[in-house]
């Protein structure tokens, strides 16, 4: 007598699907005839048989195989609906030598979760996929298929698959194998025995790969599904013949065997290369601390090019190199590509609450567009300076101070008129007094990494410095 | 402590990295897309793992396979992409898997647009997708609190097994400010309930399908009891000038600098406001401020929604005083002067 044992790589007792054990704990969940217990069986053995247990993670997917983690002796993880083929790019990210098996049904795999299977074989994942195809949904109750036949009657299609209604089936191993990330793509079917040790050697070299780091595999397997089709067991193998295998090429797609895949991660850094890495090291200035009796909110504004968001972040430098608080907010996104763009900066003795700059006390206006934005909101008494190179027009407003300066022209003049906002912004250095000149002048070459171009702002700002005088 | 002047989006990625993360996953969308720009940097180049995914709903999942597997794992997104994710985070809920999502609000329904709202906090703070579960939500109101909370949120998720949203605003992200960063790298540590593909994790399994009643019932409690615990445990707030108010302001994020700043303008005025800030939003400090709708006359909710926050405010203090709504939509910021005119309107009425 012949006597039949499970495949080591099951676990002797499903107790994950009957804890009390007893002859429950002996059989799987799945109908009479299933093509799915073959599947498990094939795989099982192949984990015994390469040694490979103690290596294997293996996701379950949404469906009537919901629940192979009742017999993979591996480590388990269940998926969210089609997405199997993204948990195991997390996994093999982290596991390197992890041997992933995603295990997928039609509904899971060619329906809900397209995206995740071609980007994970387009990535060329380092793992195998297993796609169960019995061209029906099983566990919700037997609906249309992406894979479901044309004419096919499902409870979904209840008077046949039809092209103008529903499409064409897919043939996700063909779609699968115009990428060039998977290393091996074949179908097999289990409608005869042959079919099955075709199956059980595809499921082998599959794995293999996976020990070999050769990358991504994709094994498409016509399986039968006598419940969903409403048919016997017997006759549902024979309808596999005479219709899925016409429609579903049964044949190897690639096979790619001298392909290594490399993580292509680099060395990981220890705690004080990640620390050199990640914490900028500033040594102290030796200013004086500057005392601001009440909050600053500068405007700064121009065109996209002409330096405002770096005149913004240079302020705030010399701001927090003087002992003061300081917040930094740019014009970004979308509203950049209109060609305009400001930096907000509020600089504060106290912990600065809004970084938001809806009144300045401060607008430095590079080009007309600014000023017409902004003018009427500068604060009484506050402090307009105008680009007089680009600025036609006077500031109407009367009780503001207003300081005109040709900055493009006075930059042109040093030859470097991309440092227009150097000038603006010492011009505005001079004026306040806090944070002074020489703030500015010690965050320079801290955030500059040209020392020819930090001779250059100094340039500007000496030129700035004479204009301020004789105004 | 020197600080560098930095963005918010910025900092958080050292935070992070400094804090133990090893894996990040993510797709971009404005105003986030800064943290995925300094991860693929920084995440790279220190020999961690930075994927962009092909979609939100991708991203959360190689998340909930990265968890699964031992990692430090975060990601950082917007609304719409929140959205998104809710799914994978029901699924790390029901599964207990640790994760670190940062969400940098911007403006809703639908695509709205790229400046601020707070208009996240119901998704966040109340679970979000299928399921009773929760996720500890974390809000930051400056660079620093952007780079502390990231620093921290890795030790929380794993201890806790629970998703740590840090939720931001477009204005938290975007800003620039000084920052001061940790001098001590922290690392995770191998957990017993992960699968790495090895013998000693072999027997483990990570699903969220119970199929039966009682198990699954049994499952709840646990993790009702879970929450209460972290309620208990960690639950954060700071309080400017409580001591003596009349009037208490109650904001979160962006909101509560721009609060900060009315509070000092009204107490200028004679008016005696304090500042109430939760620093975490789930839990939610409602015993702190059931005791201070005792002692003040009335509390203002300033929020940039239509009172997600108030509602939890009013649940708090149940009906012990007014709880004034000041909302404002579409990513408009109000200055510190438009919210004083609202106090001093509800307030003097």
């Amino acid at each position: 007598m012949v006597k039949h044992a499970k495949p080591k790589g099951f676990y002797d007792q499903f107790l994950r699907k009957a804890p009390e054990g007893g002859p429950a704990a002996g059989t799987t969940h799945y109908c009479p005839g299933c093509g799915h217990g073959t599947v498990h069986k094939l795989i099982a053995e192949a984990i015994e048989d390469m040694n490979i247990k103690d290596r294997t993670i293996f996701l379950s997917p949404v469906g009537c195989s919901v629940f192979a983690y009742y017999y993979m002796d591996a480590g388990n993880i269940q998926c969210a609906h089609g997405r199997a083929p993204a948990v195991g790019t997390g996994a093999s990210r982290t596991r390197e030598d992890a041997i992933v098996i995603s295990y997928q049904g039609d509904g899971d795999l060619a329906g809900i979760g397209t995206a995740e299977i071609i980007h994970a074989a387009n990535r060329g994942e380092n793992m195998a996929v297993f796609f169960v195809n019995n061209a029906i949904y099983g566990m919700t109750g037997g609906q249309l298929a992406p894979t479901t036949l044309l004419g096919q009657t499902t409870a979904t299609t209840p008077f046949g698959r039809l092209e103008e209604r529903e499409g064409k089936p897919i043939h996700m191993a063909e779609v699968v194998s115009t990428l060039e990330g998977p290393v091996y793509v074949e179908r097999t079917t289990l409608s005869d025995a042959r079919g099955v040790m075709k199956t059980r050697k595809a499921i082998r070299k599959a794995l293999l790969n996976q020990v070999e780091h050769r990358g991504f595999s994709f094994v498409e397997i016509l399986s039968p599904c006598p419940i969903g089709w409403k048919m016997a067991p017997v006759q549902a193998r024979s309808w596999m013949k005479d219709n899925l295998e016409p429609v579903y090429e049964v044949k190897q797609f690639r096979n790619i065997e001298d392909k290594i895949r490399k993580s292509g991660r680099l060395p990981e850094a220890d705690d004080a290369a990640l620390l050199d890495m990640l914490v900028p090291k500033m040594e102290e200035t030796a200013l004086e601390t500057s005392i601001l009796d009440s909050e600053k909110r500068i405007k700064i504004a121009g065109f996209g090019g002409q330096g405002v968001l770096s005149a913004g972040t240079l302020l705030a430098n010399a701001a927090i190199a003087e002992g003061l608080e300081a917040t930094w907010l740019p014009s970004y996104g979308a509203e950049m590509r209109g060609g305009t763009a400001n930096a907000s900066v509020v600089l504060s003795s106290l912990p600065v609450g809004s970084p938001v700059v809806s009144s300045p006390t401060a607008l430095l206006a590079m080009n007309g567009p600014s000023l017409d934005s902004f003018e009427s909101a500068v604060v009484p008494g506050g402090l307009i300076v105008v680009n007089s190179s680009l600025v036609k027009r006077k500031v109407d407003r009367d009780d503001v101070r207003v300081i005109y300066a040709p900055v493009s022209a006075i930059a042109s003049e040093v030859g470097f008129l991309k440092g227009a906002n150097i000038v603006m912004l010492a011009l505005y250095l001079f004026e306040s007094g806090a944070p002074g000149i020489d703030a500015l002048k010690s965050v320079l070459p801290k955030l500059i990494k040209k020392s020819e171009l930090v001779e250059l702002n100094l340039k500007l700002i000496k030129r700035a410095e004479e204009f301020y005088a004789a105004v | 402590m020197t600080k560098t002047l930095i963005k918010g989006n910025h900092a958080i990625v050292r935070g992070a990295l400094l804090g133990g993360a090893t894996h990040f996953f993510g797709y971009p969308i404005t105003p986030a897309s800064e943290i995925a720009h300094g991860a693929a940097d920084l995440f790279t180049r220190s020999g961690r793992t930075f994927l962009q995914a092909e979609s939100e709903t991708s991203a959360i999942n190689m998340i909930y396979g990265a968890a699964a597997a031992g990692a430090r794992v975060m990601t950082a997104s917007s609304g719409p992409g929140v959205s998104l994710m809710l799914e994978g985070i029901s699924y790390l809920a029901g599964s207990e898997l640790p994760a670190v999502i940062v969400d940098v609000q911007r403006a809703g329904p639908g695509l709205g647009n790229i400046w601020p709202e707070q208009t996240d906090y119901n998704m966040c703070c109340k679970g979000g997708g299928h399921g009773a579960f929760r996720n500890i939500v974390l809000a930051p109101a400056s660079g620093q609190e952007m780079t502390d909370f990231a620093y921290k949120a890795f030790d929380l998720a794993d201890k806790w097994r629970m998703t740590v949203i840090i939720l931001s605003d477009a204005y938290i992200g975007q800003m620039m400010e000084p920052v001061g960063f940790p001098s001590e790298v922290k690392h995770g540590q191998r957990k017993d309930w992960a699968v790495y593909g090895d013998a000693e994790s072999r027997e483990n399994l990570l699903t969220s399908i119970i199929m039966n009643q009682k198990g699954l019932s049994e499952f709840n409690e646990k993790l009702q009891a879970k929450y209460r615990r972290v309620e208990a445990e960690i639950v954060d707030w700071e309080e400017i000038q409580t001591e003596d108010s009349d009037y208490l302001l109650v904001a979160f994020g962006i909101t509560s600098r721009i609060a900060a700043t009315a509070v000092r303008m009204l107490r200028e005025e004679g008016i005696k406001v304090g500042l109430f800030r939760p620093r975490t939003l789930w839990p939610f400090p409602s015993a702190r401020l059931a005791e201070l709708g005792e002692s003040v006359k009335s509390i203002g909710v300033a929020e940039l929604n239509d009172g997600m926050m108030a509602d939890d405010v009013d649940l708090a203090v149940k009906g012990k005083c007014p709880v004034d709504r000041f909302n404002w939509f579409g990513g408009y910021v109000p200055s510190a002067e438009e919210l004083v005119e609202k106090v001093k309107e509800a307030f003097n009425g």
